[in-house]
């Protein structure tokens, strides 16, 4: 299983796929994409990383727990919903920044609640990779 | 107000944070929160008292009523005072008293989950949002009685605790929603201008019934108060604080709140004087042959909420009026009695009564504590408690047609309670001196005086009650009752109840001094296990766990294909039994004609080369005799699928798919190595069943779609109004994302908690296994 092709491979496609992962998550409102595909392509650029290294090695550069990163993406978009009742408005309207913000785009409670469905994706599916893996070895 | 509710949740938040900076200084750094919302709540006191009310509101979900609107009056303000207040005093005195214990940080976290909501409960005048607060509290009850979770006796009171009271708590729900559909509105505020419409319903007896489920579950009435009692396998500031003094007085709080709303017919005075009175007399004789110290006042406080449950039945100006001092005067005493019994339990290490006496030399600030707060509790002038008993004889003897019933058995159990405060506040300081622990001392600081200020605010307020308590305690009962007005006196003169009181402090001191002889004549009461309430739980609860037993034997046997397959058949016979309803045969064999020539309009080289992969590599998943090439030519199946949205318009869909199918490919490459080879095959005759199945199931879909295409009207309302606002309210061109986490984004957040508890399941199921080894 450690082959060589796959490990230089996956050196390289790391950061490009985890980056990817960030462009599809703020993409998402405009274009194809979102918080839960970027999810998703986060998780396969670690799982990538995991068959090429094994386990060891992915824990050294995912040093948090997934379930944690799964919790706070919970907690991120579940507080994201309750943020306009702050602002006099029902729960999970959408609250807006006016101005644009360079490569995020408008920057809203939606967009919010966008990255804590990209950190719980994350979170479950490294979560239940890691925890395979783990009882394998 | 909405923010002081909310500060509580946040704090929980950061208590892991506070105690990560400095250990020592936390538990008195995070009693600043009890001790400002205090603050905050005594602001309000001039306005209350100048006869405003304040009402702010929130929006929270205002297509379905709920809202959070905050209503202070003069009860809601009395009831944020105490919680604030002896949460400023339990915060204090937990610091200390857990000081060493590890847990002191899941301790502060569920303690200040539970005064956030107890303040949401005393202050919200949504309903809806009320009912919110009010199972949280059972949460973070729940929490805290399980608190030594590793003790088999903890988990089982945790657990009986939640069951009661959660349960309670959707009778309630039920209640409240009737309510609402009765009168249009979910604010309590609101609700008592139709008072006659409610009671006059064919619904009302099911209402109250409902109601008061909920409430007496909460409050610990009789036949619910059980678990009480068990649930002083808390930390002792746990059970001073919700199991006395805050939140079994929520029900009765509820049940003030409701009176203008439920009350005032013969069924809610029989309902609540009944099992009030009943609460009462049984659970205070209960409470006189306790030997533990917590456990003797945990039945005295149950007697005091059947009391109080009484008095509310008993309705009227005068009733309310002595309920509210009444309720006042307990949470201070009872709240420093059972601090004062955490000290004694902290320093000698057991709770017996029978062990311990004579402290006084070595606890003197406890003992000062414990003698005034059971002299508060006992009734004696001029405590606070002195006058509250005053009150409640007075309001008895006024019930009416059935008021030596009810002085009866409010004297007899106010001599019981005498009783009990005696021994649970006095006798342990007095008499030889007797204790295992080797070497007693004083309790620190912290834990010493918050309950002196409890028990010496007991005198203060009976002293001075025509000058401090009189005017707040009045708002409260206007808040009932709004042309009603009272005032607190020490002495009325020499009338009836002033000779009770002289009764009751006689036959109360020969109780004192006859302990023995008196355990012994109770004891001698026996009654068949059988009507014992907490049996009856334990029946329900074996009973429930024994069917779901034998329906899990049943249904789920551990084997997947068996699930699959109850589900399929299921589907099969719920769904292709509907089609024989209509005229099958030729309309299925019309909308084939009609969806064939469609499709052949559309159709190119793409969608057949596409469909012809599809099959092959769904047909080599099946013959195949090894798992991995299975799994590769599902991946297929899986990447052709997105292949087709991406042709007819779906790239997000598509996207989508392709990374599932990647990740459930390497998924399944990682499970791969856990199985065992294929040793053995299917018999012929599961297969042939398995092949039945499988076509009946896909022909049924065929069938379904077919039909769809054929005849279904496509209602283009929805995606017409996401395309038009998306941009516009949404801020965004994606209509689908806007959809999911926007529009949708309810369902949303359902998704991905139900993906959250999902991991969490797998994890501790291997993580089990690991630990475990079996299986």
């Amino acid at each position: 299983m450690r082959s060589i092709i796959l490990r230089t491979m996956t050196m390289y496609l790391l950061p490009l796929l985890l980056i990817f992962s960030v462009f599809l998550l703020f993409r998402g409102h405009n274009h194809p994409g979102g918080g839960f595909v970027g999810g998703l392509v986060a998780s396969a650029a670690y799982s990538l990383y995991l068959l090429g290294f094994g386990i060891d090695k992915v824990r050294s550069i995912f040093r948090i727990q997934p379930i944690k990163v799964l919790a706070f993406g919970l907690f991120l978009a579940a507080s994201s919903t309750v943020f306009p009742i702050f602002f006099g408005k029902p729960l999970m309207t959408g609250v807006w920044y006016e101005h644009k913000l360079p490569i995020v785009g408008s920057l809203g409670t939606p967009t919010v609640f966008d990255t804590g469905v990209y950190f719980t994706v994350l979170g479950v599916t490294l979560n239940i990779i890691f925890t395979l893996f783990e009882d394998k070895e | 107000m909405f923010f002081a509710v909310l500060s509580g949740f946040i704090v929980a938040c950061i208590v892991p944070l506070i105690f990560k900076l400095n250990r020592k200084v936390a538990g008195a750094l995070l009693s600043i929160l009890p001790l400002s919302l205090f603050i905050y709540y005594l602001q309000f006191i001039p306005n209350v008292l100048a006869g405003e009310k304040i009402l702010t509101t929130f929006y929270w979900i205002p297509f379905l009523k709920i809202n959070l609107n905050f209503l202070i009056d003069g009860l809601n303000l009395t009831f944020a005072l105490i919680i604030s207040g002896i949460g400023f005093v339990v915060y204090l005195y937990a610091s200390a008293y857990l000081e060493k214990s590890e847990k002191i940080v899941p301790f502060y976290i569920y303690i200040s989950i539970f005064m956030a909501s107890m303040l949401g409960v005393v202050t919200c005048d949504n309903t809806l949002a009320l009912f919110v607060f009010w199972e949280l509290t059972s949460i973070s009850s729940f929490l805290l009685i399980g608190f030594n979770h590793e003790q088999e006796r903890s988990r089982y009171a945790a657990l009986q605790s939640l069951l009661v009271t959660a349960g309670g708590g959707l009778a309630l729900l039920a209640g409240v929603i009737m309510l609402g559909q009765i009168t249009g509105t979910y604010e309590i505020s609101q609700m008592s201008a139709f008072h006659s419409t409610i009671v006059s319903n064919v619904l009302y007896p099911s209402i109250l019934v409902l109601f008061l489920i909920g409430t007496f579950t909460k409050s610990a009435q009789f036949p619910f108060h059980f678990w009480l009692p068990n649930a002083m396998e808390a930390p002792t500031p746990v059970s001073a604080y919700l199991h006395s003094a805050t939140m079994v007085k929520a029900g009765v709080f509820l049940m003030i709140k409701f009176l203008p709303i439920l009350g005032g017919t013969d069924l809610w005075m029989w309902l609540l004087g009944g099992f009030g009175g009943w609460t009462m007399l049984m659970a205070s004789t209960m409470a006189l042959k306790q030997t533990d110290l917590k456990r003797l006042l945990a039945y005295s406080t149950v007697s005091v909420l059947g009391t109080l449950t009484m008095l509310i039945g008993l309705g009227g100006e005068k009733a309310i009026s002595a309920m509210i001092i009444y309720l006042f005067a307990h949470s201070l005493y009872k709240g420093a009695l059972f601090l004062t019994a955490g000290i004694i339990d902290h320093e000698t290490g057991t709770r017996d009564i029978r062990n311990i006496s004579g402290l006084r030399k070595y606890l003197p600030v406890t003992t000062v504590i414990g003698v005034l707060a059971a002299l508060s509790g006992m009734g004696i002038i001029p405590f606070i408690g002195f006058i509250g008993k005053e009150m409640l004889y007075e309001a008895t003897l006024l019930s009416g047609e059935y008021s030596t019933l009810f002085i009866t058995i409010t004297v007899i159990s106010a001599i019981n309670i005498f009783a009990v405060m005696a021994y649970s506040g006095i006798l342990p300081f007095f008499g030889e001196y007797k204790s295992p622990a080797e070497h007693v001392s004083e309790a620190p600081f912290q834990m010493t005086s918050g309950p002196i200020a409890l028990a010496l605010l007991g005198l203060v307020f009976g002293l001075f009650a025509g000058s401090t308590v009189d005017g707040l305690t009045n708002k409260a009962l206007q808040s009932i009752f709004p042309s009603a007005s009272h005032h607190l006196a020490l002495f009325h003169g020499f009338n009836l109840p002033l000779l009770l009181s002289a009764l009751t402090i006689a036959v109360g001191l020969l109780f004192v001094f006859k302990r023995n002889s008196l355990v012994e004549f109770i004891e001698k009461i026996r009654i068949p296990e059988f009507f014992f309430p907490s049996k009856w739980y334990d029946y329900a609860f074996n009973g429930t766990l024994s069917f779901a037993e034998i329906q899990t034997k049943f249904l789920q046997n551990g084997h997947l294909r068996y699930y699959i397959f109850t589900i399929l058949a299921l589907f099969i016979l719920l769904v292709g039994g509907s089609f024989f309803g209509f005229n099958t045969s030729e309309s299925i064999l019309n909308a084939f004609a009609i969806s064939i020539e469609r499709s052949l309009a559309g159709i190119d080289i793409y969608d057949i080369s596409m469909l012809i992969t599809v099959l092959i590599a769904s047909v080599f998943a099946l013959i195949s005799q090894g798992r991995l090439s299975a799994i590769a030519s599902m991946g297929i199946v899986g990447a052709l699928i997105s292949l087709i949205y991406i042709i007819y318009g779906a790239p997000d869909l598509a996207m989508t798919q392709l990374s599932i199918e990647t990740l459930s490919v390497i998924l399944f490459v990682l499970v791969l190595y856990k199985l065992p080879r294929f040793f053995t095959y299917s018999k012929l005759k599961t297969r042939i069943r398995d092949l039945v199945i499988a076509l009946a199931f896909g022909s049924i879909f065929t069938i379904i779609i077919i039909f769809v295409s054929a005849y279904g009207k496509f209602d283009s309302g929805l995606s017409e109004y996401f395309a038009q606002t998306s941009y516009l309210i949404g801020h965004g061109k994606n209509i689908v994302n806007v959809i999911l986490v926007d529009f949708r984004g309810f369902d949303t957040m359902g998704e991905i908690t139900v993906l959250a508890i999902a991991a969490v399941g797998v994890y501790s199921l291997l993580r089990l296994r690991k630990q475990g080894g079996e299986q």
